[in-house]
């Protein structure tokens, strides 16, 4: 008997019997002699639950995680506070452990929970029509230019560089399969700037412009100049936004996305190294139609009762196969659960609150750091949680130093920027350490200053 | 017509009967849970910080609630869902197993849960080193050299599938345009077919229940990328032809895709691999004990061939220590401190790679769940599981067919089935004047989750049930008694059923008007 079955010798004999076979060999007799696997699966043999427990601490105790350093680490995901109400409901059997609710009837409380969760997300975008999920921030992009797609039959992407490199990197892998190009414009002193593009870069052919707000080195776009111009070619605008600062921002649906995306793991997910999480995904009543996934609708039962279903069925693959306008079945609803748990635990006010206490404490550290002799900053724009410095001398020394203090001063950006840092500051980092992070960064800068003198 | 007397119990249910209202229905302003810290370092004017342009003119309208308020919301809202850790659930193609409470535990542990994405590799060890363990594993059940992780759920695993598959033709300088899948495929597959750019085609079934192999010889053709599979079928039978199935598009060029939903049926009896498929999906979220969360997170890993390696996705978790060659069974490397500095490392230099599917690493807390349940289960456990699954099913459908069932919902293909069986309600519908949807309504009183209800489509009325290896037979036999019970209900009053549920928080839901003039978020 394996762990979670409970067939006795007694059952098994009782059981055979009833089906009018012999052995559990029999069941198995459609499968041809030559498939049948004649040796046993070359795995260890099993183990009782404590050893399990304990090869899986050890493995966690070789990781360093945002408990055992003072981490700085941003660039999609961020350490944020995830309060306790929220790991105590979903927990719960309830949400843990049903599937997608294809019985309304004792499926209600999945079901009025997604509804409260798209109309959260709905008030952050400012756009009236939101998902139930998709998978995390970077396919929702993807998913985005598939609705782009489907709706304009148009056959190329304008992106801009400040979108997440995980998000243009994904849509440039579906967009291979749909026949259509991905052209990228470049920032200017961290924005992006249309004035990079050749005027046939907004031509009739252009399928959608994706933009990010904040942008991926945490700028704040202006969105509603990038939206106008996509707009005048008759391309949709894809917004892909980070849900906490939206608390302060004008809301990307009112300042012309027609589609507005993003990663939710800061609203009440953990980092688990990337995932899950969940994407979120808004649009305009005009592409209701064509959205990816579950939505969750408002309806009646016999009785007149209220009660909420899965509804406008018919775009899913369940029901119009290959005529639906995505693949996705299973997506990330209890990670969107735990969002709209964590958005309630906020508050109209609180998101507002945290919101500024991340953009007083970005500036303070953003100032501390560049006081530091060989630290500059790469662009002037507003930002709310995130920001790059680029620092003078070997950039892996100088995280190297920081680590053997026990601060990860931030992520380290591609071969483009090969000395700059991301630094990101949410409401777990402290004044005490932002002062820790400004010393210690200082020190290895100068101590790199003194190796390569400039 | 009196409901009182129709409803048997309310066992899963509190009396949590009063008109649920949503969350934003509490909301009252000035209420808050959110108290933040300060902030501890010098304020500036916000129009100082984000000019008045750029920001809102009003706060984004979310509840205004206290954190009780919020516990109790969500509590009462949960009493409001059936579960599978409260009572059967035998819904066919979706491996409704128990979800094993250790798992929770060891995700939770702050070294998984608090390990962030970006985190240099050499600082993420154990992360990678159980990333990497867990392929070694998947390939060996799967029977096939290579896993990538990165998929978020089976359906992103099967875009990942036919996106290899494209990339492979391309490489070969073969430009296709078609991908074969049975008319008893789940939606999934054609969905994914047309988001790649393919056109679908479709392969009828047998009398047997099988693929149609004089239509897929007839459909084959060098035009032909894929043919997608699941083997067992959505009918829960094997594919006995397997063997000349893979020969015929292996012979034309194409790939066989391997769909793992059911894969809970075969582990350590027989492999994908074995039975020449060059790419699989896993479901981590059926086979492999992700609580399914009422929709997800779940995960969709892929196995390959070694023809299809090179082009799967970026970034691939290696272990960098060469001549080592593993296989999952070894033991731990000797004492910890000894492990070389960067054994387990991500590998972004993959130039045929079709790129990356999603940010990051995949679904790394699935991860940690199922690589937990694949150590405590270990060769045998996992066999056995399989196993059971199997004995339960055939168990099940011999003990409906002892209450009589089967005289009005006779099993589509009369064989042995595998993990799941799928009756039509055809004969019922005819005779009783009631629909599967309304014996699913009716069992819903008596406090089961009804089986997969329409599909597959090739089925007139569908059940299909699953009972899982987790299941007792106490339990198989009550779901037998209580399916018997509601078709007798139903011969002396189809209005039960026709008019059911009557226990549950609402009855029957005006789906169509949902629909037609969608209520998608609430009205503030």
């Amino acid at each position: 008997m394996s762990r979670y079955t409970s067939v006795t010798d007694a059952d098994l004999r009782e059981m055979l019997a009833t089906i009018g076979l012999g052995s559990v060999a029999e069941l198995f007799a459609d499968i041809p002699q030559a498939l049948r696997l004649d040796r046993s699966l070359a795995l260890e043999e099993g183990l009782s639950e404590q050893e399990v427990y304990a090869e899986l601490r050890a493995l966690a105790e070789r990781n360093v995680s945002t408990d055992d350093e003072i981490s700085f680490l941003g660039g999609g995901m961020y350490d944020h506070y995830v309060p306790a109400i929220v790991d105590s409901i979903i927990s719960r059997s309830e949400f843990l452990t049903p599937y997608t609710p294809y019985q309304p009837e004792i499926s209600q409380g999945g079901l009025q929970a997604m509804f409260e969760y798209q109309t959260a997300i709905s008030e952050l975008t400012g756009l009236p029509v939101s998902n139930a999920s998709v998978y995390e921030g970077p396919s929702a992009v993807a998913a985005a230019g598939y609705v782009a797609k489907l709706h304009n039959g148009r056959r190329r992407f304008v992106v801009s560089s400040g979108v997440h490199p995980h998000s243009i990197e994904t849509l440039s892998t579906l967009a291979r399969g749909w026949g259509m190009d991905v052209e990228v414009i470049e920032l200017e002193d961290g924005v992006t700037n249309l004035d990079n593009l050749a005027p046939s870069a907004f031509g009739e052919d252009l399928s959608a412009l994706v933009i990010q707000q904040p942008n991926f080195l945490g700028a704040i776009e202006d969105l509603e100049a990038l939206a106008t111009a996509a707009h005048a070619a008759g391309a949709l605008v894809i917004c892909a936004a980070d849900p906490i600062p939206l608390a302060l921002l004008r809301p990307p649906g009112e300042q012309g996305a027609d589609i507005v995306v993003g990663e939710g793991q800061t609203l009440g997910n953990r980092l688990d190294f990337g995932g899950p999480s969940f994407g979120f995904f808004a649009v305009t009543e005009e592409l209701i139609r064509r959205v990816p996934g579950r939505i969750a609708g408002e309806t009646r039962d016999l009785d007149g009762k209220r009660g909420f279903v899965l509804t406008l069925q018919t775009r899913e693959q369940h029901i119009r196969r290959e005529r639906a306008t995505s693949n996705i079945c299973t997506a990330q609803a209890l990670n969107a659960l735990a969002g709209v748990i964590y958005l309630s635990w906020l508050g109209s006010r609180g998101i507002v609150e945290l919101a500024e206490l991340l953009a007083q404490r970005t500036a303070y550290a953003r100032d501390q750091l560049a006081a530091i002799p060989g630290v500059s900053l790469p662009h002037s724009q507003p930002v709310v949680r995130e920001f790059p410095i680029a620092v003078d001398g070997d950039v892996e020394l100088v995280i190297a130093h920081c680590r053997a203090n026990g601060i990860n001063p931030g992520y380290r950006l591609g071969p483009d920027h090969p000395n700059w840092l991301l630094v990101a500051i949410t409401e777990l980092r402290t004044k005490v350490e932002i002062d820790r992070l400004a010393e210690v960064l200082g020190a290895a800068v100068a101590a790199e200053r003194e190796r390569v003198p400039a | 017509m009196s409901t009182q007397s129709q409803r048997p119990s309310a066992r899963w249910f509190t009396n949590a009967a009063d008109d649920e209202k949503t969350i934003y229905e509490r909301s009252r302003p000035g209420r808050r849970a959110f108290v933040a810290p300060p902030s501890g370092v010098p304020e500036r004017p916000l129009d100082e910080l984000i000019p008045a342009r750029l920001r809102r003119a009003e706060p984004p309208r979310l509840p205004e609630v206290s954190e009780p308020e919020i516990v109790r919301h969500y509590n009462r809202l949960s009493k409001r869902n059936f579960d599978l850790d409260t009572g059967f659930y035998p819904l066919g193609s979706c491996t409704m197993k128990h979800n094993p409470k250790l798992h929770e535990r060891v995700a939770a542990l702050p070294g998984h849960a608090r390990l962030h994405p970006l985190q240099d590799p050499e600082h993420a060890q154990g992360a990678l080193e159980l990333m990497w363990r867990l392929q070694e594993a998947l390939s060996e059940i799967a029977g096939l050299p290579h896993v990538s992780l990165q998929p978020s759920a089976g359906s992103h695993g099967e875009l990942a599938g036919v996106l290899l598959t494209r990339a492979y033709h391309e490489d070969r300088g073969e430009h296709r345009t078609k991908v074969l899948t049975p008319d008893t495929a789940h939606g999934t597959n054609p969905a994914t077919v047309t988001m790649a750019g393919y056109e679908v085609v479709k392969v009828g079934t047998d009398a047997r229940g099988n693929v149609d192999l004089d239509d897929l010889r007839a459909k084959a053709s060098d035009d032909v990328a894929c043919l997608m599979l699941t083997n067992p079928s959505t009918l829960g039978l094997f594919e006995s032809g397997i063997e000349e199935i893979a020969e015929v598009m292996h012979g034309v060029g194409a790939t066989l895709y391997y769909d793992g939903a059911n894969l809970n049926a075969i582990m350590g009896i027989c492999r994908p691999g074995d039975m020449g498929f060059d790419i699989v999906h896993f479901n981590l979220h059926k086979t492999f004990t992700q609580p399914h969360g009422g929709g997800g997170p779940g995960a969709g890993p892929i196995a390959v061939s070694e023809r299809i390696e090179p082009f799967l996705p970026r970034p691939q978790v290696v272990r960098r220590d060469p001549g080592a060659s593993g296989n999952g069974a070894e033991p731990e490397p000797e004492g910890m401190r000894g492990v070389p500095p960067r054994m387990y490392d991500l590998d972004y230099d993959r130039p045929k790679s079709i790129g990356r599917l999603r940010g990051f690493q995949g679904n790394y807390g699935v991860f940690v769940r199922s690589y937990a349940y694949i150590r405590s289960l270990g060769a045998a456990g996992l066999r056995e599981a399989s196993e059971v699954a199997v004995l339960n099913a055939n168990y099940l459908l011999a003990r409906l067919r002892q209450e009589g069932v089967l005289e009005l919902l006779p099993v589509a293909y009369d064989r042995l089935c595998m993990h799941e069986f799928v009756l039509s309600g055809a004969p019922m519908k005819r005779e009783l004047e009631i629909k599967t949807l309304d014996l699913a309504k009716r069992l819903l009183d008596h406090g089961v989750h009804p089986p997969t209800v329409y599909f597959p489509l090739v089925v007139e009325e569908a059940l299909m049930v699953e009972p899982t290896e987790t299941e007792t037979r106490e339990t198989l036999d009550a779901f037998a008694a209580t399916v018997a019970e509601v078709l007798r209900e139903a011969r002396e009053d189809p209005e039960i059923a026709l008019g059911a549920p009557y226990s549950t928080p609402v009855r029957r839901l005006d789906e169509a008007t949902a629909a037609r003039r969608p209520i998608v978020r609430q009205p503030l």
